[in-house]
């Protein structure tokens, strides 16, 4: 009996095994369900580990966990040489950032949010972003700079700019702007790991959404190129621009589409600078329709940019229409939420806009 | 005819051995070191302040002489050349400060930091750059220390952060905690005016240093004018030694060599013994306007610059202590100016006849370890490339 019970299950081992070499019944890789906070956290954790020159900095980081938490336990794992706590004085802890990185250290600097960054806007241009090319090459500045952009809920006017056309005016910068868990962790582990100053552009609305992380994006050196596009969804009737949150928001806009025949293909920009712009020429050379879109305002804004850019490449011959921008309502941000609201794209505006630019 | 010839042999010998005889008996003579009675600081939550009775060897002597005198003259050079138009744009000059760059650098080691703001080209030099590459850094060609890209205000050499347009007081504090961080015992200097002592920036950094303690040696250079504007004028409190606050601090007379040497010692002792921060004010003088198109007669008198000139000029009164002390002879000096002036002479010449830098360096040094990249142009055509 115990035997053939061995025999049963040394064999019914076998089985198993055979019937997975055979490919009989593939299961899915194991993917798991994390928060674009936890992949933020992930990434720090893994580049803290990994390089003893990488450290973090800014207001409330340290033994409050973060703002919001993104940079939770780092302390209690790495102590205060790694892990500082700033006084509220963004100018000073930027430049202090910057002169650490141009003496060796890889520092991530945090702001609150990105607002608070108009502090300290000139240690990052001007210290930062121009060193390399003002020294001719003798001044390498390996810094991060992160922290939310962009729309929050009720966090009214002076809480709720988007920075990426301002960042992303500035040669001598990189800037990254993730959507899911997966750009989160990629993105930011390339920008620590970059010997150049990068700004990451999170999201504080995306900060406790979960996302599908693929078994490649858990493992401790996943990184996402920094300056490649990706193709969210494919499609061939219209292609749809945008970068973080909106990416969602394009996507679901494409979904409700899908139902009436038109087939969106979805691109998530990922970086702002150096942008991907062959991707998206690429897609209109197939689609032959454009719309961008964005949560800043609309002047001198990303999917300005890509108007431009469009319109002095190849891609512009193959338009059937002009470039549509959906963009955030060209005022400061209220405080009702009604209003509110009605500041930013919503889903319907995307399903809107996309209808306009075909002419259905 | 033998005779007459061994009689001119011996003749010359006699003459040669008596100039060896006499050098010898000149050599002996100088005195190798000296000791001299400087200036007392004013000290500032300090129990005690700098030495006032140093010691100056003949040889730091002759050093100290020439990089100061090799600082003067080119920075008269520059002047020169600007106005021939040879040199563009802003042009700060650092003359009558030379103490303050070569009083620090004696007292420092070259693997210590410094940072300083726009008046950079004497501290770019104590640090070890050039008067070759400097110059040619000014007029722009390939020759410069930054290839002609950063020009007066952004010049940077190892250990050396710029030349910064406003301050770079933050990014030396910076610099200072990656000392500690890195804990390599070294420091870092970080220099700003008059002017820019009323920055808030500079009161964030002073917070964040002595809060976290970091190895920084803040210097004020008070030249008693930021731009037109009279320190009277610009801040309610002039004792910048004070506006640490919580930072100890020193006035220190910036045209004495040997004080702003004893000052910078007592400084990085200071530091290097964990106690954080440190704040020096150097009170200075410098001869020039504020930059080159600044006459700096309108907020100030010819008589005042005149008077400094004449009294507190730092090489004079190192060349006066020396000579007085027997320390070095006028000739000696002589020789050293005449060698100074060869190499100002020799450098101007390579800054202007060294070509500028190619077209095809435009767009490099954009980011660092980039393949290739490409830049757009003024027009979409123009596709140009970047590689760092």
């Amino acid at each position: 009996m115990a035997a053939s019970l061995r025999c049963f299950l040394r064999s019914g081992k076998n089985t198993v095994s055979a019937l997975q070499r055979r490919d009989f019944h593939r299961s899915a890789p194991a993917a798991v369900q994390m928060t674009v906070r936890d992949a933020l956290n992930q990434a720090m954790d893994e580049e803290l580990e990994r390089d003893e020159r990488v450290f973090l900095l800014g207001e409330e980081v340290a033994q409050y966990d973060g703002a919001y938490k993104v940079s939770r336990g780092l302390w209690k794992k790495y102590g205060d040489k790694r892990i500082i706590d700033t006084p509220i004085s963004e100018m000073g802890f930027t430049g202090i950032a910057v002169g650490a990185a141009m003496a060796g250290l890889r520092p991530i600097c945090e702001f609150m949010t990105f607002n608070f960054s108009m502090q300290a806007i000139d240690q990052i241009i001007n210290s930062a972003a121009k060193t390399y090319y003002m020294s001719a090459g003798l001044q390498s500045v390996p810094i991060v700079f992160r922290g939310p952009n962009g729309a929050s809920a009720g966090v009214a006017a002076q809480h709720s700019q988007c920075f990426a056309a301002w960042y992303g005016h500035c040669p001598g910068l990189k800037v990254v702007s993730p959507w899911n868990s997966e750009d989160a962790k990629g993105l930011l582990k390339s920008a620590i790991r970059d010997e150049n100053p990068v700004v990451v552009l999170e999201n504080e609305l995306l900060y406790g959404v979960p996302f599908e992380m693929s078994e490649e994006a858990q493992s401790k050196d996943f990184t996402i190129p920094i300056g490649k596009a990706k193709i969210e969804r494919q499609g061939n009737s219209i292609t749809l621009v945008a970068h973080s949150r909106y990416v969602g928001h394009c996507l679901d806009a494409a979904a409700v589409l899908a139902k009436e025949g038109i087939e969106c293909e979805v691109i998530n920009l990922r970086t702002i600078r150096p942008m991907d712009v062959e991707t998206i020429e690429t897609s209109v050379m197939k689609t032959n329709h454009l719309v961008t879109v964005e949560g800043g305002w609309p002047q001198f804004g990303i999917g300005a940019e890509i108007c431009a850019r469009i319109m002095e490449g190849p891609a512009f011959n193959y338009l059937d229409s002009p470039v549509t921008r959906v963009t955030g309502v060209d005022i400061p941000m209220p405080y009702a939420k009604i209003l509110e609201d009605h500041s930013l794209p919503q889903v319907k505006d995307i399903i809107f806009s996309v209808k306009k630019t075909l002419n259905i | 005819m033998l005779a007459i010839i061994s009689n001119v042999l011996r003749a010359s010998a006699q003459r040669n051995g008596a100039a060896v005889i006499m050098s010898a008996r000149t050599y002996a003579d100088f005195t190798t070191q000296a000791t001299f009675e400087i200036k007392k600081c004013d000290v500032f939550k300090l129990d005690e302040g700098p030495a006032t009775q140093v010691v100056l060897t003949r040889d730091e002597g002759l050093q100290y002489y020439r990089t100061m005198q090799t600082m003067r003259r080119m920075e008269l050079k520059a002047d020169q050349l600007y106005k021939q138009k040879i040199i563009r744009g802003f042009c700060h000059l650092y003359d009558g400060q030379e103490a303050c760059a070569v009083g620090i650098e004696a007292s420092i080691n070259l693997s210590d930091h410094l940072i300083t703001a726009y008046r950079a080209h004497g501290y770019t030099y104590t640090r070890g750059g050039t008067v070759k590459e400097i110059m040619a850094e000014l007029t722009g060609r390939r020759g410069g220390i930054a290839k002609g890209k950063g020009g007066s205000m952004h010049m940077y050499c190892k250990h050396f952060y710029g030349g910064n347009g406003i301050v770079g007081v933050p990014l030396g504090a910076g610099v200072a905690l990656a000392c500690k961080y890195q804990g390599n015992n070294e420091l870092c200097v970080c220099l700003y005016g008059d002017g820019a002592a009323n920055q808030g920036q500079i009161f964030e950094t002073y917070n964040m240093a002595a809060l976290w303690k970091l190895p920084v040696i803040f210097i004020c250079e008070n030249n008693r004018y930021g731009m037109g504007t009279s320190v009277e004028r610009a801040a309610a409190s002039t004792d910048y030694f004070k506006r640490g606050e919580f930072i100890p601090g020193l006035r220190v007379d910036g045209m004495d060599v040997l004080c702003v040497r004893e000052a910078t010692r007592f400084a990085a002792d200071h530091c290097r013994s964990g106690k954080g921060p440190i704040l020096m004010e150097l009170q200075t003088y410098r001869y020039h306007g504020h930059s080159m198109s600044d006459p700096g007669v309108s907020y100030r008198t010819r008589e005042e610059i005149q008077e400094v000139r004449s009294k507190s000029d730092p090489i004079s009164m190192l060349k006066d202590r020396m000579l007085s002390n027997n320390m070095a002879s006028v000739e000696e000096l002589k020789e050293i100016d005449v060698e100074v002036r060869k190499e100002i002479e020799d450098a101007a010449q390579f800054a202007t006849t060294d070509p500028e830098p190619p077209l095809e360096e435009l767009c490099n040094h954009i980011f660092c370890d980039m393949p290739s990249l490409e830049v757009r142009g003024t027009n979409p055509w123009a596709k140009l490339k970047s590689v760092s």
